[in-house]
């Protein structure tokens, strides 16, 4: 689009600005509510099943569980860091704390795949695929379908974010933004920190307590 | 006749491609009325079959796997291919930019994508219908929904896809209402539809994903026997309905509050008056977005939930009752000493209020509690939602295709035809669900393919309603469709509307404005001295 | 009155006590609807013929609604709905709390048909037979699919969800036949899934559910007012983890074998060979219940170990031992106690 056809869609650079972040926190919100069901299937089991989720949670990695933590925290200050970058005018800095973000990113699916694979050894398997002989079969097979859904559909999130943090390195390692032009690197950003907290959430709930 | 206006959107490009290509608001717009259009005859064809199935208890003309099929897919049809999508994504995406004065929506592109991904969802959903189709009800209930061994994985599959267009829609509206809106244009001064769409747009993006999640669970429920909702796995079935309505609920708002907003905007232009309480109007479609979230439970009274827990969202659901009873009472006082034009619009705006008031007051019984217990699942709640659904959103829904037949296309349509076409409808409305009303107190269940012979008279007089509005339908289709290309060139502005959108041409140009328009007041101030108030 | 609106709705025969309270509820609300549907309709009219439209050009004056209206209009129908509301809400609340002197029957919807078991039996198919004049309290659940129990001459209807029991009392006032109507879309035959209330005067009925058990051998159920015993703890734990989802205590075999007669007998295993069930091997089925499987039946029982102390698991197995066929013509004692189950 010309910049003329612009400014007369969007009155203003502005408003075109405010547009995109009001998009992205709706889109955040409808991200949140996602996973809400999700949380609120796993509050009611709980505490049906509070013995067999109790079980079960003592049989997962919590240090693979905390290490993808500090993955996670890590490269999303990386990426604070690297909007501040571009805002500042170091669009190549700020590119290759991006990229380096989105290695992290790359760690944790790694790690994640590292459990998973630990998981489908000893049998904790979602639904009719269950057959961990520790854990009693009725509640505990909820737990791992839940925490399947619930890591699984992050590290979904986790690969898009990836993908995204991937291409706006690279693009702002070649100089397209700039303390002029920094909202996609912003809202880039945002949806990594967004999958941040969600595991924020998930973490917790699925490893320790 | 000669072509309407020499550039408009309609002749920015004629092949195809320009049509599927477009960023345009108007021809996204147009796209979804046809496309709604057309699910809205799929699912009045299903209809028409289960209406001629229950003249006579025992088999007329299908056995009851056909019919629990045929009432599914009426029910899916009707819901996600048609009602959610009419109004908000057809009407709203044509008029939203035109009513604040914008070129186009925040997010052109996306709203493109969202006409593809109904397409992909509606075409899987159709693909369903052709694997032989889902009879679990619209709703899913597990475990039956995860058990029966009909094609239901297709339909869940088209619905979730669905509900991504729908939240794209959405957050378009939000962003655009936010940030597109003419200079001087204060919220105050937006539209009543705007308001309608921008309520509704908040139920879509937050109430979609819950769905999404929940028949995302259901499907896996039914790959790899996840056991979330099954009982023989540990799981809890209602659960299920608790998020299936935490979503269904509000989607009942995405439906209803649109055709709230199509209303408010033809009372007002039909008697040349401003709203009678502007800001009461406003506030109670906030308040419906937002209590409509807390009422989910009234849908499960009977199915062992706490009897505290029933009370709660009893009172909850008093009070949406109440936003739409000052909304009621703010149309017909826009009525008073109006000047009121007798058009089809207007006629179906009167069928919407009469309409809207007795579901709503059926809906206000639900909510005692008591009273739930008789009527929950019977033909009661079927006529309750019809007449909320049809009675007042089909109703908005031609009413709005008639008030903005003209501006869309250019052409009027023979308003005679259209008035006896609209009353023929209202009659036919009513000779169909009102015997239904009647048949939920003699006690007769829903979804029932079969029933004791004492239900047949009423069942027969529901048919024959049916009957009639089908007819009105086809009248309706034709001459709209006659008008298309011989109808009267319509002029500019062929209501005397002070509507925003009509101060564009009519069709509008693909740049809507030549000028961006200035907005002193807001719409519909059609008298300029002050009358303080209704002495 | 009470007749002649009864029949201008379409309200079928008013046939509990709760259908005769809940219909005046109806009656009020019905008749304030159609009283403010013909005021709307008489306003619109008067307005629709009063300021129709005379030019092109009429002019018309900006009226807005005054506050003290717009609180008019909020405060009228909210006081009528919070009227309407209490109302209900306590017609409901006296209608989800059965009373305690009830007569128990356990209702088990199943694609598609309706089984009532009465504690101490008989049971029967699609025919619930009550007494007129006493509160019955119906323990409902499902085998398969949810299911919804539905008496319109009751004007009463509750959910049948497997893996879970809800209740629902009512009390016939005079002898009668009332249909019995599924409201929960449950598959094929749903719209055939019917059966009957038969409401006897109590001495017919007492005479009828004596003929009935002398036909059958039935369960020696516990007092339900003697203190706590291991059995009737047994019972209550059966009914708590699910147990009687899959066991009988008629005799009828289902998923698992029935627990009636169960205690002492040598049961033939999966796979040959023969075990006393005794209280080690019941004991063991519990706790690892695919160790040795009854011959004819799917090993599909989960454990429950760690889901039963030893205190709960020894009750149980009191409670089945409790369970033995009776000589003909001995009834049981008294109705079972019933602990309502997940909420």
């Amino acid at each position: 689009m010309p910049p003329e056809a612009v400014t007369e869609h969007w009155g203003s650079e502005d408003a075109r600005k405010q547009a995109a972040y009001l998009g992205m926190w709706v889109f955040i919100a409808t991200e949140v509510l996602l996973f809400a069901g999700l949380f609120t299937a796993y509050g009611v089991y709980r505490s049906v099943y509070p013995e067999a989720f109790r079980a079960a949670q003592l049989t997962m990695e919590v240090g693979l569980g905390t290490l993808n933590t500090f993955l996670l925290v890590s490269s999303s200050i990386l990426v604070a860091l690297a909007v501040h970058a571009v805002r500042g005018n170091r669009p190549g800095l700020g590119g290759a704390l991006l990229l380096a973000a989105a290695l992290l990113g790359i760690v944790f699916l790694g790690v994640k795949g590292v459990e998973y694979s630990h998981h489908v050894r000893e049998g904790g398997l979602p639904g009719d695929a269950y057959r961990f002989a520790e854990v009693p079969r009725v509640g505990a097979s909820l737990f791992f379908t839940l925490y399947y859904l619930l890591t699984g559909l992050h590290a979904l999130h986790v690969t898009v974010g990836v993908s995204v943090l991937t291409v706006l390195g690279v693009r702002s390692a070649s100089g397209a933004f700039g303390p002029s032009y920094a909202t996609p690197v912003e809202l880039g950003g945002m949806y990594w920190h967004l999958v941040d907290v969600i595991w924020l959430f998930v973490y917790p709930i699925l490893y320790l307590s | 006749m000669s072509p309407p206006a020499a550039e408009s959107y309609l002749s920015d490009g004629r092949t195809l491609w320009s049509w599927l290509t477009t960023h345009d608001h108007k021809r996204i717009g147009v796209m979804f009325l046809v496309l709604t259009l057309f699910f809205f005859l799929v699912g009045g064809l299903f209809a028409l079959a289960l209406r001629i199935e229950l003249l006579t208890p025992g088999r007329t003309i299908m056995g009851h796997l056909a019919y629990n099929r045929m009432f599914t897919l009426h029910g899916v049809t009707m819901v996600w291919l048609f009602m959610i999508p009419a109004i908000p994504s057809a009407f709203g995406n044509f008029l939203v930019p035109l009513m604040i004065g914008a070129r186009d929506v925040a997010f052109p592109r996306l709203n493109l994508a969202s006409v593809y991904l109904y397409v992909l969802g509606a075409s899987v959903t159709l693909w369903g219908m052709f694997e032989g189709g889902a009879d679990t009800g619209w709703t899913f209930y597990t475990p039956y929904s995860t058990t029966t061994g009909t094609a239901v994985l297709p339909v869940l599959v088209g619905v979730f896809i669905i509900g991504f267009s729908t939240i794209v829609t959405g957050l378009n509206f939000i962003a655009t209402v936010h940030t597109l809106r003419a200079p001087g244009l204060t919220w105050m001064k937006l539209p009543l539809f705007v308001w309608a769409i921008y309520g509704t747009s908040i139920i879509q993006v937050l109430a979609t994903p819950v769905l999404g999640m929940v028949l995302l669970l259901v499907a896996l429920e039914r790959v790899v026997g996840a056991g979330i909702f099954d009982p023989a796995r540990g799981g809890d079935p209602l659960l299920f309905q608790h998020l299936f309505w935490f979503y269904s609920h509000p989607a009942v708002y995405i439906m209803v509050l649109p055709s709230m907003g199509v209303i408010s905007e033809a009372v007002c232009a039909f008697s040349r008056k401003n709203a009678f309480s502007y800001r009461m109007i406003v506030y109670s479609t906030l308040g419906i977005a937002f209590v409509g979230f807390f009422t989910w439970g009234h849908h499960m009274f009977a199915s062992g939930q706490s009897i505290f827990g029933s009370g709660a969202f009893g009172a909850m659901s008093m009070l949406v009752a109440i936003f739409t009873a000052i909304k009621i009472f703010s149309w017909l006082g826009t009525l008073y000493r109006g000047s009121i034009a007798i058009e089809s619009p207007l006629i179906y705006t009167l069928g919407f209020m009469f309409f809207l008031f007795f579901g709503g007051m059926i809906g206000v019984a639900y909510s005692t509690t008591s009273l739930n217990l008789h009527w929950h699942d019977t033909y009661s709640v079927v006529a309750h939602f019809h007449f909320i659904m049809v009675g007042a959103t089909v109703m908005a829904f031609l009413g709005a295709l008639h008030y903005w037949f003209p501006k869309m296309f250019g052409r009027c349509f023979p308003a005679k035809l259209a008035n006896s076409a609209a009353v023929l409808i209202i009659f036919g409305f009513i000779t169909t669900f009102v015997p239904q009303f009647l048949l939920g107190n003699m006690g007769m269940p829903r979804r029932y393919a079969d029933y004791p012979p004492h239900f047949q008279s009423l069942h027969v007089a529901s048919t024959a309603g049916a009957s009639l509005l089908a007819f009105g339908f086809l009248i309706i289709a034709a001459y709209l469709a006659w008008s298309l290309k011989y109808g009267a060139v319509a002029g500019d502005n062929p209501w005397g509307s002070d509507g925003f959108e009509w101060r564009s041409a009519s069709p509008p140009p693909t740049h809507n404005f030549h000028v961006t328009p200035e907005y002193p007041t807001g719409p519909h101030e059609y008298a300029r001295e002050e009358v303080p108030h209704a002495a | 009155m009470n007749e002649l609106l009864r029949r201008l709705f379409f309200l079928p025969e008013q046939g509990s006590t709760f259908a005769v309270k809940v219909d005046h509820l109806h009656y009020f609300l019905l008749l304030t609807t159609l009283a403010v549907a013909v005021g709307i309709g008489t306003v619109g009219i008067v307005f629709l013929v009063r300021y129709h439209r005379r030019t092109a050009s009429d002019a018309t004056p900006r009226v807005v609604a005054p506050t003290w209206m717009e609180g008019l209009f909020i405060g009228v129908p909210l006081s009528l709905f919070l009227l309407w509301f209490v109302l209900g809400f306590q017609q409901f609340v006296w209608v989800m709390s059965p009373p305690q002197d009830a007569l128990d029957v356990y209702v088990t919807g199943k694609q598609w048909m309706w089984k009532f078991t009465y504690p101490g039996g008989p049971s029967a198919i699609d025919t619930l037979v009550v007494p007129a004049g006493r509160p019955v309290r119906l323990l409902i659940t499902s085998r398969d699919v949810i299911h919804s129990f539905y008496v319109p001459d009751f004007r009463m209807k509750r959910d049948a969800v497997p893996s879970r029991y809800t209740d629902l009392w009512f009390e016939a006032p005079k002898p009668g036949r009332h249909l019995v109507l599924c409201a929960e879309y449950c598959g094929l035959d749903h719209s055939q899934m019917r059966a009957e209330v038969v409401v006897l005067s109590p001495a017919d009925f007492e005479s009828w559910r004596d003929a009935q058990r002398r036909n059958l051998p039935v369960a020696a159920l516990p007092g339900a007012n003697t203190p706590e015993t291991m059995a009737v703890r047994g019972e209550r734990i059966a009914t708590a983890q699910g147990c009687l989802q899959c066991h009988t205590v008629t005799g009828a075999p289902h998923i698992g074998p029935t627990w009636l007669g169960l205690y002492g007998r040598k049961e033939p295993l999966e796979g040959g060979g023969a075990v006393l069930a005794d209280e080690a091997y019941l004991t063991e089925s519990m706790m690892d219940p695919l160790a040795k499987v009854v011959a004819g039946y799917a090993p599909v029982m989960p454990g429950y170990h760690g889901r039963l102390s030893a205190e709960d698991s020894g009750a149980l197995v009191e409670f089945i031992k409790s369970l033995r066929p009776l000589r003909p013509g001995v009834t049981a004692a008294e109705e079972p106690v019933y602990v309502p189950t997940g909420r």
